[in-house]
């Protein structure tokens, strides 16, 4: 996710907090949100009302990637467009685990599977209508999928679906190949049946399903890489001004039938947003009452962070969930002499997680102290721990010892360890990682790269990272959906390193793995699929390739005079459908 | 006019040119060359354009939707092509014509550039133009004052004030000011406030006040202190004792002849300040979150958005070389002795 910032600006904000903490909250007693207190909305809906009304403002400190439900990949996004757009399937907009379930949306119900899993099929509700009158159909469905497939006009979107679907050799959507028969990935039997086939069975395809993609486009209405510029809305809310990297904003639409959508509750007459916003100047408008959503959903400025967590009547207001994201080191055994697992095993020993986790923060904006690859909110997760780092969570020295005699290196070795020079989180990684397994000999060296370029050219690009010796490389992953594909199949699939660069999988490339991943993804009973994730966290953590360091968490602020409040899990923040203007 | 003034003008205009085109091949060099020296090709500049876990088609395809596999030269042409005759766009089922001028279309939101720069130029000059007025009013009154009343508590003060605006920076000034006279006082507008003169000028002026206010105290610290020097210097001038000894009152000796002489410096820095902020001023814009230039220019640099990056590059040194221009044309009208030479 997005989240680029001035640096300065982080100093500034922290003397902003020191002089705001020193006039003191006058504009506290931030209590107008009746039951409130700290964590209170991660598994409570806080002010429930079914009050219409009232104008939601909304801030982002960066932009968005895209509005088209074809190319976008921002997970507040999705979150934020299913006001306007409606997939087949949605997350249930419901607070806490609830909202992992996944519930019908554009479909009467969830897909049927058939074929052993192969083939998806999904009838539509009746009586969906898009902004200008015209009912939704099918072929909508279709071609909205389709296109989304087309890289060259929609590079940000997910890849899910060319990657799954059997799509005709040479197909490269429907305005380069608009002539290509694509009855062999889908079909539409009628105006309100859609089916998937697809190459191989996908026991989890409800989870692409919920994809923004899958939100019907009318072809006749397509403008391509414009079509971000108004997307024609299946939503209860319709666009009403849109000025790209900007501001927009979305009013009700008429044609949205309440009788047709058990999931909206379409509460707010509208919707302001604004984008560019100084994030420092996010928070205090939203301590303010000035703006109600910091829509990135990403939690507070490190500026507010003091502020909010030493001042209760702000604190009560606040939220600390656990997000679906991990940050981590990759283990590269490419380098020598990590290409021997003992090596490899003495940095998972040696490594002092208390202080990986004050290099994020500590608990409240960092996260917890991470054992396991997959976070706790992906069902399937199994909690242990094959490294244990003792009481403290300073290590065990002597395993580590032990380790590096097993691989030769009783006396340590020296590599280097990449992270992303913009970011100080990563830098206090490395250095915190540079100090705890100096502690058995092994010597780190700080190599910082710019983060666009951080996996295409240097930390994700093979050849560069042999070279270079980069043994460790500072990482971090969230899940595309919570589940153990959406959170797996990137970081862990040797399939997706490319020679040339560009993945965030760096070290992971063990054959065995592969194959558990492709039985996983075949398996349809979702029970039988999740012990086998688990399954796969543990073996790859056998092979010592990956550091976990820390489940992240987020300090959210509630906006002022918002009902209907709650984090949804399955987004990691708040949900924007369910909230209403007091 | 004289000829000699016209002359003058055309040939900066025409070395002004040429210098645009320098700025922009420095500008589109820097972005091709210092990558490939770091090992960088058509395929990793492409995965900047792309979104995560993109498959090395996808990537592949964005290289060559933007013209990464042509030598640097070629692209710098395509680019230049279009100013002179326009430029085609593929945005999927059609394709859109920029017309001549046209400076590309943004690699991220396939917008075309200049209707982008054109959109925020009046916000970013609204900005300029109004803190201009007031740290000139400011900073060359209490610089003048200073100067007479060396020494004084006036003098100390306000130069204990000046070295303070001088040392703080805008984006804290800027935050500071926002909490405490919007979000506390509820005196100013909030951050991300603006309206447009031709909507609403008492709106446009009540949004712009405090970033007019943090803007222009800094620039007016600056501005007091040199009138300050220039003015203790002037007025220690012979041609100052001869308008004294003339019979001349105070205040003309010190407007018409003491505060004249002193100006000359001042519309120099005036000129170079003013060109790069109406480029963008980029911290002030960032801090009260204002769509202007300036904001467009961390955006595109951040997104490593090129065409953007060549547009308000462009834009800005367009800008400095026209309020150079100016300031040259206008020294013959501040100080004699430039206009007899």
């Amino acid at each position: 996710m997005n989240s680029k910032r001035l640096v300065t600006a982080v100093a500034a904000g922290a003397a902003v907090a020191m002089a705001l903490s020193a006039c003191g909250g006058s504009t506290g007693g931030n209590s107008g949100s009746g039951e409130s207190g700290f964590n209170a909305a991660l598994d409570k809906t806080l002010n429930p009302s079914e009050k219409k009304g009232g104008v939601i403002k909304i801030a982002n400190a960066g932009t968005w990637d895209s509005l088209d439900p074809g190319e976008t990949y921002y997970g507040y996004s999705w979150n934020f467009l299913r006001l306007y757009g409606r997939s087949l399937v949605m997350f249930k907009p419901a607070p806490g685990g609830a909202s992992n379930e996944l519930v019908p949306d554009l479909a009467e119900k969830l897909g049927e599977p058939s074929d052993g899993g192969k083939t998806w099929t999904y009838k539509l509700r009746t009586g969906i209508k898009y902004e200008d009158g015209t009912p939704v159909t099918a072929k909508d469905v279709a071609y909205a999928v389709l296109r989304s497939t087309d890289k060259e006009t929609f590079p940000n979107g997910p890849a899910y679906f060319e990657g799954f679907l059997n799509l005709p050799e040479g197909y490269k959507g429907p305005y380069k190949t608009p002539d290509m028969d694509t009855s062999s990935a889908i079909t539409t039997p009628d105006d309100q049946t859609v089916v998937f086939h697809l190459k191989e069975a996908f026991g989890g395809f409800d989870y692409m399903a919920q994809l923004p993609q899958t939100a019907p486009v009318p072809k006749a209405k397509d403008t391509g890489a414009k079509y971000k510029e108004h997307v024609l809305s299946t939503g209860p809310y319709k666009f009403d001004k849109n000025e790209i990297d900007k501001k927009f904003n979305l009013v009700r639409n008429d044609q949205w039938d309440q009788a047709t959508d058990p999931n909206r509750k379409a509460l707010p007459d509208g919707y302001e947003v604004e984008m560019n916003v100084n994030a420092d100047d996010i928070d205090n408008r939203l301590i303010n009452g000035d703006l109600h959503i910091d829509i990135a959903g990403t939690g507070v400025q490190p500026a507010s962070l003091s502020r909010v967590l030493g001042d209760p009547s702000l604190k009560a207001n606040a939220d600390n969930p656990t997000i679906a994201r991990l940050w981590y080191t990759s283990i590269n055994p490419t380098v020598a002499p990590l290409d021997n697992i003992d090596c490899r095993k003495a940095i998972e020993y040696a490594t002092d997680k208390t202080s990986y986790q004050t290099a994020y923060g500590g608990p409240f904006s960092g996260g917890d102290i991470a054992t396991t690859i997959m976070p706790p909110l992906i069902p399937g997760q199994e909690k242990f721990d094959l490294y244990p780092a003792g009481a403290d969570g300073k290590g065990d020295m002597n395993k580590a010892k032990e380790a590096l005699t097993a691989c030769g290196q009783p006396n340590g070795f020296e590599t280097n360890i990449a992270y992303r020079a913009e970011r100080p989180k990563e830098k206090a990684t490395a250095e915190s990682l540079q100090q705890s397994l100096a502690r058995v000999g092994i010597k780190l060296t700080l190599r910082a790269f710019p983060q666009g370029d951080y996996f295409s050219q240097f930390a994700g690009n093979p050849p560069f990272v042999k070279a270079n010796n980069l043994g460790l490389v500072v990482n971090g992953w969230g899940a595309d959906w919570n589940d153990g594909f959406g959170f797996l199949s990137q970081i862990v699939d040797s399939r997706v390193i490319r020679e040339t660069g560009g993945s965030s999988n760096t070290s992971v490339r063990i054959p065995e793995v592969d194959t558990m991943l492709d039985a996983a993804i075949a398996e349809t009973d979702a029970t039988k699929r999740e012990a086998m994730w688990g399954d796969i966290d543990k073996r790859v953590m056998e092979e010592a390739v990956i550091l976990p360091g820390v489940y992240a968490k987020s300090l959210l602020i509630r906006g002022k005079g918002l009902t209907n409040v709650f984090v949804s899990e399955a987004y990691g923040m708040y949900d924007y459908l369910a909230l209403g203007a007091s | 006019m004289p000829a000699t003034v016209i002359t003058y003008i055309i040939r900066r205009l025409f070395a002004a040119v040429v210098l645009l085109f320098i700025v922009s091949m420095i500008t589109f060099a820097i972005f091709f060359v210092i990558p490939k020296l770091g090992g960088g090709t058509p395929e990793t500049l492409a995965s900047r354009y792309v979104g995560r876990a993109a498959t090395a088609e996808t990537v592949r395809l964005t290289a060559e939707r933007l013209g990464f596999y042509d030598p640097i030269l070629v692209q710098y042409g395509h680019w230049l092509k279009g100013i002179f005759v326009g430029a085609d766009y593929d945005y999927g089922p059609a394709v859109d014509h920029c017309p001549a001028p046209c400076l590309g279309y943004s690699f991220r939101t396939n917008q075309p550039v200049l209707p982008d720069l054109l959109d925020r130029l009046p916000v970013t000059l609204s900005l300029a133009s109004g803190a201009a007025v007031l740290w000139l009013l400011a900073g060359i009154s209490v610089g003048t004052l200073s100067a007479l009343r060396k020494g004084s508590v006036l003098d100390r003060m306000s130069m204990g004030v000046a070295l303070a605006g001088v040392s703080l920076p805008i984006f804290f000034t800027g935050l500071i000011s926002l909490a405490f006279f919007s979000y506390q006082l509820g005196w100013t507008a909030p951050g991300g406030s603006y309206t447009p003169i031709t909507e609403n000028i008492g709106d446009w002026a009540y949004a712009l006040l405090l970033p007019w206010i943090t803007l222009a105290f800094q620039f007016s610290a600056q501005y007091a202190r040199l009138t300050r020097a220039g003015m203790l210097e002037t007025m220690n001038e012979d041609f100052i004792r001869t308008a004294r000894a003339k019979g001349l009152v105070e205040r003309r000796v010190v407007v018409k002849h003491g505060l004249r002489g002193a100006l000359t410096p001042i519309l120099t820095i005036f000129g170079l300040d003013i060109g790069l902020l109406l480029g963008g001023a980029v911290l002030t814009e960032s801090a009260f979150s204002l769509k202007g230039l300036g904001q467009y220019a961390i955006d595109a640099i951040k997104n490593y958005d090129l065409p953007k990056v060549m547009g308000v590059t462009i834009m800005a040194a367009f800008f400095i070389v026209l309020a150079n221009l100016v300031v040259d044309l206008l020294y013959a009208v501040v100080d004699p002795r430039v206009r007899t030479a």
